[in-house]
Protein backbone atom coordinates (compact mmCIF):
# COMPACT_ATOMS: atom_id res chain seq x y z
CA UNK A 1 0.00 0.00 0.00
CA UNK A 2 2.84 2.50 0.79
CA UNK A 3 4.58 2.08 -2.70
CA UNK A 4 1.25 2.71 -4.24
CA UNK A 5 0.59 5.75 -2.34
CA UNK A 6 4.14 7.12 -3.57
CA UNK A 7 3.26 6.24 -6.84
CA UNK A 8 0.24 8.22 -6.41
CA UNK A 9 1.90 10.66 -4.77
CA UNK A 10 3.67 11.38 -7.82
CA UNK A 11 1.03 12.18 -10.14
CA UNK A 12 -0.25 14.51 -7.48
CA UNK A 13 0.79 15.50 -4.46
CA UNK A 14 -1.89 17.21 -3.25
CA UNK A 15 -4.06 14.82 -2.53
CA UNK A 16 -4.43 12.83 0.53
CA UNK A 17 -4.88 9.29 -0.99
CA UNK A 18 -4.27 7.61 2.54
CA UNK A 19 -8.04 9.07 3.27
CA UNK A 20 -9.92 9.79 0.01
CA UNK A 21 -12.64 7.65 -1.15
CA UNK A 22 -13.95 10.05 -3.66
CA UNK A 23 -11.52 10.33 -5.89
CA UNK A 24 -13.67 9.97 -9.25
CA UNK A 25 -16.97 10.95 -8.01
CA UNK A 26 -16.17 14.50 -6.35
CA UNK A 27 -13.18 15.05 -9.30
CA UNK A 28 -10.51 15.06 -7.78
CA UNK A 29 -8.63 13.20 -10.10
CA UNK A 30 -8.90 14.67 -13.68
CA UNK A 31 -8.48 12.41 -16.81
CA UNK A 32 -5.28 13.34 -17.24
CA UNK A 33 -4.50 11.81 -13.83
CA UNK A 34 -6.55 8.97 -14.87
CA UNK A 35 -4.20 8.14 -18.20
CA UNK A 36 -0.97 8.91 -15.55
CA UNK A 37 -2.41 6.57 -12.95
CA UNK A 38 -2.74 3.54 -15.29
CA UNK A 39 0.83 4.43 -17.02
CA UNK A 40 2.59 4.37 -13.97
CA UNK A 41 1.10 1.38 -12.68
CA UNK A 42 1.96 -0.55 -16.26
CA UNK A 43 5.40 0.72 -15.29
CA UNK A 44 5.97 -0.04 -11.77
CA UNK A 45 3.75 -3.24 -11.60
CA UNK A 46 4.08 -4.35 -15.38
CA UNK A 47 0.27 -4.57 -15.50
CA UNK A 48 -1.81 -3.85 -18.49
CA UNK A 49 -5.30 -2.65 -17.14
CA UNK A 50 -7.62 -4.41 -19.53
CA UNK A 51 -10.53 -1.33 -20.35
CA UNK A 52 -13.09 -3.46 -18.66
CA UNK A 53 -11.13 -2.41 -15.22
CA UNK A 54 -10.65 1.34 -16.27
CA UNK A 55 -14.25 2.42 -14.75
CA UNK A 56 -15.13 4.55 -11.51
CA UNK A 57 -14.93 2.63 -9.02
CA UNK A 58 -12.22 0.87 -9.22
CA UNK A 59 -10.40 4.33 -9.02
CA UNK A 60 -12.21 6.12 -6.49
CA UNK A 61 -9.26 5.15 -3.23
CA UNK A 62 -6.00 3.90 -3.08
CA UNK A 63 -7.62 0.82 -1.43
CA UNK A 64 -9.58 0.46 -4.91
CA UNK A 65 -6.93 0.76 -6.84
CA UNK A 66 -4.55 -1.75 -4.73
CA UNK A 67 -7.58 -4.49 -5.12
CA UNK A 68 -7.86 -4.07 -8.44
CA UNK A 69 -3.96 -4.23 -9.20
CA UNK A 70 -4.03 -7.24 -6.91
CA UNK A 71 -6.58 -8.66 -9.00
CA UNK A 72 -4.81 -8.53 -12.20
CA UNK A 73 -1.96 -10.02 -10.56
CA UNK A 74 -3.49 -13.20 -9.78
CA UNK A 75 -5.10 -14.04 -12.85
CA UNK B 1 -30.60 35.67 -46.80
CA UNK B 2 -30.13 35.16 -42.90
CA UNK B 3 -27.93 37.54 -41.18
CA UNK B 4 -28.25 36.56 -37.64
CA UNK B 5 -27.63 32.97 -36.11
CA UNK B 6 -30.59 32.87 -34.11
CA UNK B 7 -32.55 32.83 -37.34
CA UNK B 8 -31.27 29.08 -37.25
CA UNK B 9 -32.56 28.59 -34.04
CA UNK B 10 -36.20 30.21 -34.17
CA UNK B 11 -36.46 27.85 -37.50
CA UNK B 12 -35.41 24.65 -35.36
CA UNK B 13 -37.93 26.15 -32.27
CA UNK B 14 -40.30 26.60 -34.90
CA UNK B 15 -40.47 23.01 -36.70
CA UNK B 16 -39.32 21.19 -34.02
CA UNK B 17 -40.23 22.84 -30.16
CA UNK B 18 -40.23 19.77 -28.10
CA UNK B 19 -37.28 17.70 -29.40
CA UNK B 20 -34.24 17.91 -26.61
CA UNK B 21 -31.53 20.49 -28.93
CA UNK B 22 -29.01 20.46 -25.64
CA UNK B 23 -28.54 17.96 -22.96
CA UNK B 24 -25.84 16.35 -20.32
CA UNK B 25 -26.22 14.29 -16.93
CA UNK B 26 -28.14 17.30 -15.19
CA UNK B 27 -30.12 19.47 -17.69
CA UNK B 28 -32.00 19.15 -20.75
CA UNK B 29 -33.39 21.92 -22.95
CA UNK B 30 -35.88 21.32 -25.85
CA UNK B 31 -35.46 23.85 -28.67
CA UNK B 32 -38.41 25.60 -27.59
CA UNK B 33 -36.85 26.33 -24.13
CA UNK B 34 -33.71 27.51 -25.10
CA UNK B 35 -34.72 29.90 -27.77
CA UNK B 36 -37.22 31.07 -24.73
CA UNK B 37 -34.61 31.22 -22.25
CA UNK B 38 -32.19 32.93 -24.57
CA UNK B 39 -34.72 35.86 -25.01
CA UNK B 40 -35.49 36.13 -21.47
CA UNK B 41 -31.37 36.05 -20.89
CA UNK B 42 -31.29 38.82 -23.98
CA UNK B 43 -34.35 40.46 -22.87
CA UNK B 44 -32.12 41.60 -19.32
CA UNK B 45 -28.70 42.08 -20.94
CA UNK B 46 -30.56 44.40 -23.69
CA UNK B 47 -32.13 46.53 -20.16
CA UNK B 48 -29.02 46.30 -18.28
CA UNK B 49 -26.09 46.39 -20.61
CA UNK B 50 -27.63 47.28 -24.38
CA UNK B 51 -26.57 46.41 -27.30
CA UNK B 52 -22.94 45.19 -29.06
CA UNK B 53 -21.38 44.48 -25.56
CA UNK B 54 -18.88 41.54 -24.41
CA UNK B 55 -20.36 39.33 -22.39
CA UNK B 56 -18.72 36.88 -19.99
CA UNK B 57 -20.42 33.13 -19.53
CA UNK B 58 -18.54 31.86 -16.92
CA UNK B 59 -20.17 28.62 -15.93
CA UNK B 60 -19.48 24.77 -15.66
CA UNK B 61 -19.69 23.39 -18.96
CA UNK B 62 -23.22 22.34 -19.73
CA UNK B 63 -26.73 22.84 -21.68
CA UNK B 64 -27.63 26.00 -19.68
CA UNK B 65 -24.07 27.52 -21.53
CA UNK B 66 -26.21 27.21 -24.61
CA UNK B 67 -28.75 29.41 -23.82
CA UNK B 68 -26.42 32.02 -21.88
CA UNK B 69 -24.39 32.23 -25.48
CA UNK B 70 -27.98 32.75 -27.43
CA UNK B 71 -28.94 35.51 -24.64
CA UNK B 72 -26.16 37.26 -25.53
CA UNK B 73 -26.94 37.42 -29.29
CA UNK B 74 -30.50 38.18 -29.22
CA UNK B 75 -29.29 41.39 -26.83
CA UNK B 76 -27.13 41.85 -30.15
CA UNK B 77 -24.05 41.44 -28.01
CA UNK B 78 -21.34 38.61 -27.86
CA UNK B 79 -20.27 35.82 -25.91
CA UNK B 80 -17.19 35.17 -24.17
CA UNK B 81 -16.81 31.54 -22.81
CA UNK B 82 -14.90 31.17 -19.88
CA UNK B 83 -14.68 27.84 -18.12
CA UNK B 84 -14.66 27.01 -15.04
CA UNK B 85 -11.30 25.24 -14.30
CA UNK B 86 -9.63 28.01 -15.74
CA UNK B 87 -7.20 29.44 -13.11
CA UNK B 88 -8.05 32.88 -12.26
CA UNK B 89 -5.03 34.32 -13.60
CA UNK B 90 -5.48 33.29 -16.97
CA UNK B 91 -9.10 34.94 -16.54
CA UNK B 92 -8.43 38.21 -14.96
CA UNK B 93 -5.83 38.66 -17.96
CA UNK B 94 -8.37 37.61 -20.09
CA UNK B 95 -10.98 40.35 -18.85
CA UNK B 96 -8.22 43.21 -18.68
CA UNK B 97 -8.39 42.72 -22.77
CA UNK B 98 -12.05 42.17 -23.09
CA UNK B 99 -13.23 44.81 -20.47
CA UNK B 100 -16.54 43.03 -20.67
CA UNK B 101 -19.86 44.71 -19.80
CA UNK B 102 -21.72 41.72 -18.08
CA UNK B 103 -20.46 38.21 -16.10
CA UNK B 104 -23.26 35.54 -16.06
CA UNK B 105 -22.22 33.16 -13.70
CA UNK B 106 -23.90 29.95 -11.85
CA UNK B 107 -23.72 28.47 -8.75
CA UNK B 108 -20.32 26.50 -9.30
CA UNK B 109 -18.55 29.76 -10.17
CA UNK B 110 -19.89 32.41 -7.99
CA UNK B 111 -17.10 31.37 -4.91
CA UNK B 112 -14.30 32.87 -7.59
CA UNK B 113 -16.66 36.12 -8.63
CA UNK B 114 -14.43 38.01 -5.98
CA UNK B 115 -11.42 37.20 -7.38
CA UNK B 116 -11.99 38.68 -10.66
CA UNK B 117 -10.90 41.61 -11.85
CA UNK B 118 -13.89 43.78 -13.09
CA UNK B 119 -16.35 46.28 -12.10
CA UNK B 120 -19.09 45.05 -14.52
CA UNK B 121 -22.52 43.53 -13.99
CA UNK B 122 -22.54 40.12 -12.51
CA UNK B 123 -25.75 38.23 -12.81
CA UNK B 124 -26.54 34.85 -11.99
CA UNK B 125 -27.85 32.48 -14.70
CA UNK B 126 -30.96 31.25 -11.99
CA UNK B 127 -32.23 34.90 -12.00
CA UNK B 128 -32.54 35.79 -15.85
CA UNK B 129 -33.45 32.46 -17.74
CA UNK B 130 -36.76 33.30 -16.56
CA UNK B 131 -37.43 36.99 -16.65
CA UNK B 132 -40.51 38.43 -18.84
CA UNK B 133 -39.43 39.25 -22.40
CA UNK B 134 -39.47 42.69 -23.93
CA UNK B 135 -40.17 41.60 -27.21
CA UNK B 136 -40.44 45.22 -28.61
CA UNK B 137 -36.73 45.77 -27.51
CA UNK B 138 -35.60 42.28 -29.09
CA UNK B 139 -36.93 43.24 -32.18
CA UNK B 140 -35.06 46.31 -31.94
CA UNK B 141 -32.07 45.08 -31.40
CA UNK B 142 -31.97 42.55 -34.25
CA UNK B 143 -33.39 45.04 -36.27
CA UNK B 144 -29.79 47.03 -35.68
CA UNK B 145 -27.94 43.85 -35.90
CA UNK B 146 -25.57 42.83 -39.45
CA UNK B 147 -24.28 39.57 -40.23
CA UNK B 148 -20.50 40.74 -39.68
CA UNK B 149 -21.56 41.95 -36.17
CA UNK B 150 -19.60 39.71 -33.37
CA UNK B 151 -21.32 36.34 -32.32
CA UNK B 152 -18.34 35.13 -30.06
CA UNK B 153 -14.80 35.92 -28.64
CA UNK B 154 -12.76 32.89 -27.83
CA UNK B 155 -9.38 33.35 -26.18
CA UNK B 156 -6.30 31.15 -27.54
CA UNK B 157 -2.61 30.99 -26.40
CA UNK B 158 -0.19 33.98 -27.24
CA UNK B 159 3.14 34.30 -27.24
CA UNK B 160 4.02 37.14 -25.37
CA UNK B 161 2.10 35.72 -22.58
CA UNK B 162 -1.42 37.23 -23.40
CA UNK B 163 -3.82 35.27 -24.76
CA UNK B 164 -5.56 36.61 -28.21
CA UNK B 165 -9.63 37.52 -28.34
CA UNK B 166 -10.33 35.61 -31.64
CA UNK B 167 -13.62 37.56 -32.97
CA UNK B 168 -16.22 35.57 -35.30
CA UNK B 169 -19.07 36.82 -36.59
CA UNK B 170 -22.53 35.51 -37.37
CA UNK B 171 -22.00 35.55 -41.25
CA UNK B 172 -18.84 33.14 -40.60
CA UNK B 173 -20.75 30.99 -38.04
CA UNK B 174 -23.76 30.86 -40.62
CA UNK B 175 -21.56 29.86 -43.60
CA UNK B 176 -19.78 27.28 -41.45
CA UNK B 177 -22.52 25.36 -40.17
CA UNK B 178 -24.32 25.90 -43.48
CA UNK B 179 -21.16 23.84 -45.05
CA UNK B 180 -21.15 21.42 -42.23
CA UNK B 181 -24.68 20.83 -42.46
CA UNK B 182 -24.52 20.05 -46.11
CA UNK B 183 -21.16 18.05 -46.32
CA UNK B 184 -21.99 16.00 -43.73
CA UNK B 185 -25.48 15.48 -44.11
CA UNK B 186 -26.66 16.62 -40.75
CA UNK B 187 -30.46 16.97 -40.07
CA UNK B 188 -32.90 16.00 -37.44
CA UNK B 189 -32.04 12.58 -36.96
CA UNK B 190 -28.26 13.71 -36.14
CA UNK B 191 -27.27 12.80 -32.58
CA UNK B 192 -23.93 15.19 -31.31
CA UNK B 193 -21.69 13.81 -28.33
CA UNK B 194 -19.93 16.59 -27.44
CA UNK B 195 -16.21 16.11 -25.92
CA UNK B 196 -14.48 19.74 -26.65
CA UNK B 197 -14.72 22.52 -24.12
CA UNK B 198 -17.02 25.49 -25.20
CA UNK B 199 -14.09 28.17 -25.31
CA UNK B 200 -12.40 25.55 -27.89
CA UNK B 201 -13.11 26.21 -31.34
CA UNK B 202 -14.06 22.66 -32.26
CA UNK B 203 -17.30 22.93 -30.14
CA UNK B 204 -18.36 25.53 -32.95
CA UNK B 205 -18.99 22.81 -35.02
CA UNK B 206 -20.99 21.11 -32.37
CA UNK B 207 -23.62 23.74 -31.11
CA UNK B 208 -23.98 25.31 -34.44
CA UNK B 209 -24.41 22.48 -37.09
CA UNK B 210 -26.64 21.20 -34.28
CA UNK B 211 -29.07 24.38 -34.01
CA UNK B 212 -28.90 24.74 -37.92
CA UNK B 213 -29.95 21.24 -38.79
CA UNK B 214 -32.37 20.52 -35.45
CA UNK B 215 -30.33 17.85 -34.32
CA UNK B 216 -29.66 16.48 -30.82
CA UNK B 217 -26.65 17.26 -29.27
CA UNK B 218 -25.20 15.61 -25.67
CA UNK B 219 -22.52 16.82 -24.05
CA UNK B 220 -20.48 14.39 -22.73
CA UNK B 221 -19.16 14.52 -19.27
CA UNK B 222 -15.13 15.01 -19.12
CA UNK B 223 -14.65 12.48 -16.82
CA UNK B 224 -16.09 10.08 -18.83
CA UNK B 225 -12.83 10.64 -21.05
CA UNK B 226 -10.94 8.43 -18.94
CA UNK B 227 -13.21 5.42 -18.57
CA UNK B 228 -13.46 4.85 -21.90
CA UNK B 229 -15.88 1.63 -21.89
CA UNK B 230 -17.78 3.85 -19.77
CA UNK B 231 -18.04 6.23 -22.92
CA UNK B 232 -18.79 3.79 -25.07
CA UNK B 233 -21.48 2.72 -23.13
CA UNK B 234 -22.59 6.27 -23.20
CA UNK B 235 -22.81 6.59 -27.04
CA UNK B 236 -24.72 3.52 -27.21
CA UNK B 237 -26.71 4.05 -24.53
CA UNK B 238 -27.44 7.94 -25.96
CA UNK B 239 -27.41 6.38 -29.62
CA UNK B 240 -25.22 8.92 -30.29
CA UNK B 241 -24.38 8.71 -34.80
CA UNK B 242 -21.87 11.69 -34.84
CA UNK B 243 -18.57 12.61 -33.03
CA UNK B 244 -16.53 15.50 -33.66
CA UNK B 245 -13.32 15.13 -31.00
CA UNK B 246 -9.81 15.62 -30.54
CA UNK B 247 -7.30 12.52 -31.49
CA UNK B 248 -5.93 12.14 -28.32
CA UNK B 249 -9.82 11.27 -27.03
CA UNK B 250 -10.04 8.89 -29.86
CA UNK B 251 -6.54 7.55 -29.52
CA UNK B 252 -7.46 6.75 -25.66
CA UNK B 253 -10.45 4.49 -26.46
CA UNK B 254 -8.15 2.93 -29.32
CA UNK B 255 -5.31 2.19 -27.17
CA UNK B 256 -7.18 0.87 -23.85
CA UNK B 257 -9.10 -1.50 -25.56
CA UNK B 258 -12.17 -0.22 -25.65
CA UNK B 259 -13.40 -0.76 -28.65
CA UNK B 260 -13.04 -4.37 -28.36
CA UNK B 261 -15.39 -4.06 -25.27
CA UNK B 262 -18.35 -2.52 -26.71
CA UNK B 263 -19.98 -2.34 -30.29
CA UNK B 264 -20.92 0.93 -31.73
CA UNK B 265 -23.51 0.14 -34.57
CA UNK B 266 -25.30 3.73 -34.53
CA UNK B 267 -22.15 5.65 -34.66
CA UNK B 268 -22.01 6.88 -38.24
CA UNK B 269 -19.86 9.90 -38.49
CA UNK B 270 -16.54 10.41 -36.91
CA UNK B 271 -14.88 13.63 -37.20
CA UNK B 272 -11.16 14.53 -35.87
CA UNK B 273 -9.42 17.98 -35.69
CA UNK B 274 -7.02 19.93 -33.14
CA UNK B 275 -4.10 18.18 -33.58
CA UNK B 276 -2.37 15.23 -35.69
CA UNK B 277 -4.52 12.04 -36.16
CA UNK B 278 -2.14 9.26 -35.69
CA UNK B 279 -2.76 6.86 -38.62
CA UNK B 280 -2.01 3.62 -35.87
CA UNK B 281 -5.39 4.48 -33.95
CA UNK B 282 -7.40 5.56 -36.44
CA UNK B 283 -6.92 2.23 -38.19
CA UNK B 284 -7.66 0.81 -35.08
CA UNK B 285 -11.12 2.59 -35.15
CA UNK B 286 -11.65 1.66 -38.79
CA UNK B 287 -11.15 -1.95 -37.88
CA UNK B 288 -14.15 -1.71 -35.36
CA UNK B 289 -16.49 0.66 -37.20
CA UNK B 290 -16.06 -0.35 -40.70
CA UNK B 291 -19.03 1.59 -41.88
CA UNK B 292 -18.78 5.15 -40.25
CA UNK B 293 -17.46 8.03 -42.43
CA UNK B 294 -14.13 9.40 -40.98
CA UNK B 295 -13.18 12.74 -41.70
CA UNK B 296 -10.22 14.67 -40.83
CA UNK B 297 -10.80 18.59 -40.18
CA UNK B 298 -8.15 21.48 -40.30
CA UNK B 299 -8.27 25.02 -39.33
CA UNK B 300 -7.65 27.72 -36.74
CA UNK B 301 -9.84 29.76 -34.29
CA UNK B 302 -9.03 32.17 -36.52
CA UNK B 303 -11.26 30.92 -39.70
CA UNK B 304 -13.97 29.79 -37.39
CA UNK B 305 -13.13 26.13 -37.35
CA UNK B 306 -12.11 24.56 -40.29
CA UNK B 307 -10.99 25.74 -44.04
CA UNK B 308 -9.30 22.12 -44.96
CA UNK B 309 -11.15 18.59 -45.12
CA UNK B 310 -10.34 15.56 -45.54
CA UNK B 311 -13.05 12.54 -45.79
CA UNK B 312 -10.86 8.98 -45.33
CA UNK B 313 -11.27 7.27 -48.61
CA UNK B 314 -8.86 5.11 -48.90
CA UNK B 315 -6.80 2.68 -46.53
CA UNK B 316 -3.73 4.39 -45.23
CA UNK B 317 -0.86 1.98 -44.02
CA UNK B 318 0.47 2.87 -39.80
CA UNK B 319 3.38 5.27 -40.72
CA UNK B 320 1.39 7.16 -43.57
CA UNK B 321 0.14 10.89 -42.70
CA UNK B 322 -3.76 11.47 -42.76
CA UNK B 323 -3.73 14.14 -45.16
CA UNK B 324 -5.77 17.41 -44.40
CA UNK B 325 -7.43 17.36 -47.36
CA UNK B 326 -9.40 20.15 -49.78
CA UNK B 327 -10.74 23.63 -49.17
CA UNK B 328 -14.30 23.57 -47.63
CA UNK B 329 -16.56 25.30 -50.56
CA UNK B 330 -16.27 28.97 -50.56
CA UNK B 331 -12.98 28.75 -48.67
CA UNK B 332 -9.59 29.00 -50.23
CA UNK B 333 -6.50 27.71 -49.49
CA UNK B 334 -3.13 29.40 -50.79
CA UNK B 335 0.13 27.92 -50.24
CA UNK B 336 2.75 30.41 -49.91
CA UNK B 337 6.56 30.37 -49.99
CA UNK B 338 8.51 32.79 -47.83
CA UNK B 339 8.55 35.41 -50.62
CA UNK B 340 5.02 35.30 -50.76
CA UNK B 341 4.67 33.53 -53.99
CA UNK B 342 2.70 30.84 -54.39
CA UNK B 343 3.36 27.00 -54.05
CA UNK B 344 2.08 24.61 -56.90
CA UNK B 345 4.15 21.95 -57.00
CA UNK B 346 3.94 18.52 -55.63
CA UNK B 347 5.85 18.00 -52.04
CA UNK B 348 7.15 21.70 -51.76
CA UNK B 349 6.55 23.33 -48.83
CA UNK B 350 4.92 26.72 -48.19
CA UNK B 351 2.84 28.11 -45.26
CA UNK B 352 -0.96 27.52 -45.53
CA UNK B 353 -2.95 31.18 -46.15
CA UNK B 354 -6.59 31.09 -45.90
CA UNK B 355 -9.32 33.30 -47.90
CA UNK B 356 -12.97 33.31 -47.44
CA UNK B 357 -15.99 34.15 -45.23
CA UNK B 358 -15.07 31.81 -42.49
CA UNK B 359 -12.61 34.04 -41.78
CA UNK B 360 -12.39 35.73 -38.06
CA UNK B 361 -12.39 40.18 -38.06
CA UNK B 362 -9.24 39.70 -35.72
CA UNK B 363 -7.81 39.48 -32.32
CA UNK B 364 -10.39 41.93 -30.28
CA UNK B 365 -8.11 45.07 -28.79
CA UNK B 366 -5.29 43.92 -30.52
CA UNK B 367 -4.38 45.66 -33.57
CA UNK B 368 -0.91 45.07 -33.80
CA UNK B 369 -1.41 41.09 -33.69
CA UNK B 370 -4.45 41.16 -35.94
CA UNK B 371 -2.20 43.28 -38.34
CA UNK B 372 0.57 40.76 -38.44
CA UNK B 373 -1.24 37.84 -39.49
CA UNK B 374 -4.51 39.14 -41.32
CA UNK B 375 -3.17 40.64 -44.09
CA UNK B 376 -3.29 41.81 -47.68
CA UNK B 377 -3.26 38.66 -50.09
CA UNK B 378 0.03 38.81 -51.47
CA UNK B 379 -1.07 37.25 -54.73
CA UNK B 380 -3.55 40.37 -55.12
CA UNK B 381 -1.99 44.19 -55.35
CA UNK B 382 -5.57 45.29 -56.79
CA UNK B 383 -7.74 45.90 -54.17
CA UNK B 384 -8.10 45.12 -50.19
CA UNK B 385 -8.71 41.58 -49.89
CA UNK B 386 -7.45 40.14 -46.07
CA UNK B 387 -6.22 36.45 -45.90
CA UNK B 388 -5.21 34.76 -42.65
CA UNK B 389 -2.21 33.57 -42.24
CA UNK B 390 -2.22 29.95 -40.39
CA UNK B 391 1.68 29.72 -39.39
CA UNK B 392 0.89 26.18 -40.45
CA UNK B 393 3.91 24.65 -42.91
CA UNK B 394 1.67 22.19 -45.62
CA UNK B 395 2.24 21.29 -49.08
CA UNK B 396 0.28 19.02 -52.24
CA UNK B 397 0.61 15.62 -52.65
CA UNK B 398 0.00 13.72 -56.19
CA UNK B 399 -4.04 13.26 -55.17
CA UNK B 400 -4.07 17.26 -55.00
CA UNK B 401 -4.78 16.97 -51.31
CA UNK B 402 -2.78 19.10 -48.62
CA UNK B 403 -0.73 17.85 -46.22
CA UNK B 404 -0.23 19.03 -42.81
CA UNK B 405 4.28 19.50 -42.12
CA UNK B 406 4.44 21.48 -39.11
CA UNK B 407 4.63 25.21 -37.37
CA UNK B 408 6.43 27.97 -38.28
CA UNK B 409 7.01 29.08 -34.98
CA UNK B 410 7.45 28.10 -31.66
CA UNK B 411 3.24 27.56 -31.27
CA UNK B 412 2.52 23.64 -30.68
CA UNK B 413 -0.17 21.61 -30.50
CA UNK B 414 -0.57 19.65 -27.79
CA UNK B 415 -3.05 17.09 -26.77
CA UNK B 416 -5.77 19.27 -29.04
CA UNK B 417 -4.45 22.32 -27.53
CA UNK B 418 -2.90 25.15 -29.22
CA UNK B 419 -0.07 26.53 -27.26
CA UNK B 420 2.56 29.20 -27.62
CA UNK B 421 5.44 28.04 -25.83
CA UNK B 422 6.10 31.63 -24.94
CA UNK B 423 2.96 31.59 -22.95
CA UNK B 424 4.10 28.86 -20.62
CA UNK B 425 7.70 30.46 -20.25
CA UNK B 426 6.05 33.71 -19.48
CA UNK B 427 3.86 31.87 -16.49
CA UNK B 428 7.40 30.13 -15.29
CA UNK B 429 9.36 33.38 -15.51
CA UNK B 430 7.21 35.20 -13.25
CA UNK B 431 7.57 32.41 -10.15
CA UNK B 432 9.86 32.85 -7.33
CA UNK B 433 12.98 30.89 -7.24
CA UNK B 434 13.35 30.80 -11.40
CA UNK B 435 15.74 32.65 -13.25
CA UNK B 436 15.57 31.92 -16.80
CA UNK B 437 13.21 29.42 -18.72
CA UNK B 438 13.26 27.75 -22.15
CA UNK B 439 10.34 25.57 -22.93
CA UNK B 440 10.93 23.05 -26.20
CA UNK B 441 8.04 20.30 -27.69
CA UNK B 442 9.37 16.95 -27.71
CA UNK B 443 7.31 16.18 -31.28
CA UNK B 444 8.11 12.35 -30.96
CA UNK B 445 6.67 12.04 -27.76
CA UNK B 446 4.31 15.02 -27.77
CA UNK B 447 5.52 16.28 -24.40
CA UNK B 448 6.56 20.22 -23.35
CA UNK B 449 9.92 20.12 -22.01
CA UNK B 450 11.16 22.81 -19.77
CA UNK B 451 14.77 23.71 -18.92
CA UNK B 452 15.10 26.30 -16.22
CA UNK B 453 17.67 28.17 -13.53
CA UNK B 454 16.95 28.96 -10.24
CA UNK B 455 16.77 27.13 -7.28
CA UNK B 456 13.21 25.88 -7.02
CA UNK B 457 12.61 22.56 -6.96
CA UNK B 458 11.25 20.92 -9.88
CA UNK B 459 8.27 19.09 -7.59
CA UNK B 460 7.07 22.42 -6.43
CA UNK B 461 7.75 23.88 -9.75
CA UNK B 462 4.66 22.22 -11.60
CA UNK B 463 2.37 22.49 -8.46
CA UNK B 464 2.98 26.30 -8.14
CA UNK B 465 2.41 26.36 -12.64
CA UNK B 466 -1.44 24.63 -11.72
CA UNK B 467 -2.03 27.62 -10.23
CA UNK B 468 -1.18 30.14 -13.23
CA UNK B 469 -2.12 27.39 -16.32
CA UNK B 470 -4.44 25.60 -17.82
CA UNK B 471 -3.42 21.71 -16.86
CA UNK B 472 -2.69 21.02 -20.99
CA UNK B 473 0.48 23.53 -20.88
CA UNK B 474 1.77 22.24 -17.75
CA UNK B 475 5.31 20.77 -18.96
CA UNK B 476 5.68 16.69 -18.77
CA UNK B 477 9.45 17.42 -18.18
CA UNK B 478 11.38 19.96 -16.47
CA UNK B 479 14.65 19.80 -15.69
CA UNK B 480 16.73 22.07 -13.22
CA UNK B 481 20.30 23.39 -14.29
CA UNK B 482 22.88 25.68 -13.57
CA UNK B 483 23.24 28.11 -15.89
CA UNK B 484 21.35 29.19 -19.29
CA UNK B 485 23.57 28.20 -22.52
CA UNK B 486 23.32 31.25 -24.54
CA UNK B 487 23.69 32.02 -28.67
CA UNK B 488 25.58 35.24 -30.32
CA UNK B 489 23.10 37.32 -29.67
CA UNK B 490 22.67 36.92 -26.05
CA UNK B 491 19.51 35.06 -26.04
CA UNK B 492 18.80 31.36 -24.76
CA UNK B 493 19.91 29.03 -27.28
CA UNK B 494 17.13 26.98 -27.92
CA UNK B 495 19.05 24.63 -30.23
CA UNK B 496 21.39 23.83 -27.75
CA UNK B 497 18.68 22.77 -25.64
CA UNK B 498 17.37 21.06 -27.87
CA UNK B 499 19.88 18.76 -28.64
CA UNK B 500 21.00 18.35 -25.09
CA UNK B 501 17.10 17.66 -23.64
CA UNK B 502 15.50 16.66 -26.82
CA UNK B 503 16.74 13.32 -28.49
Amino acid sequence: MEKLIELLKSVRDDVDFSKCTTLVDEGILDSFDIIEIINVIDEEYDIKIPAIEIVPKNFNSAEAILNMIQRLQEE
Amino acid sequence: MEKSILSYLEKSEHEFPDKIAFSDNKYELTYHELANAARSIGSFLIEKIGTRKAVVVYMEKNTRNIAAFMGAAYAGCFYVPLDAQMPMERINIILKTLQPAAVIYDEKTEKFLSLMETECTKVLYDEIYMLPQDKEKLEIARRQMIDTDPLYILFTSGSTGIPKGVIVCHRSVIDYADWVVKTFELNENTVFGNQTPFYFSMSVLDIFATIRSSATLHIIPKMLFSFPVKLLELLKEKEINTIYWVPSALSIVANLGALDVVQLPNLKKILFAGETMPTKQLNIWRRHVPDATYANLFGPTEITDIGVYYVVDRGFSDDEPIPIGVPCDNVDALVVDEHGKSVKECGKIGELLIRGSFLACGYYNNPEKTKEVFIQNPLNNSYPETVYCTGDLVYWNENGELVYASRKDFQIKHMGNRIELGEIENAMSALDGVDMCCCLYNEETDEIVTVYTGNLEVKKLSQLLKKKLPRYMIPNVCYNRKGMPLNMNGKIDRKKLKTDYIK
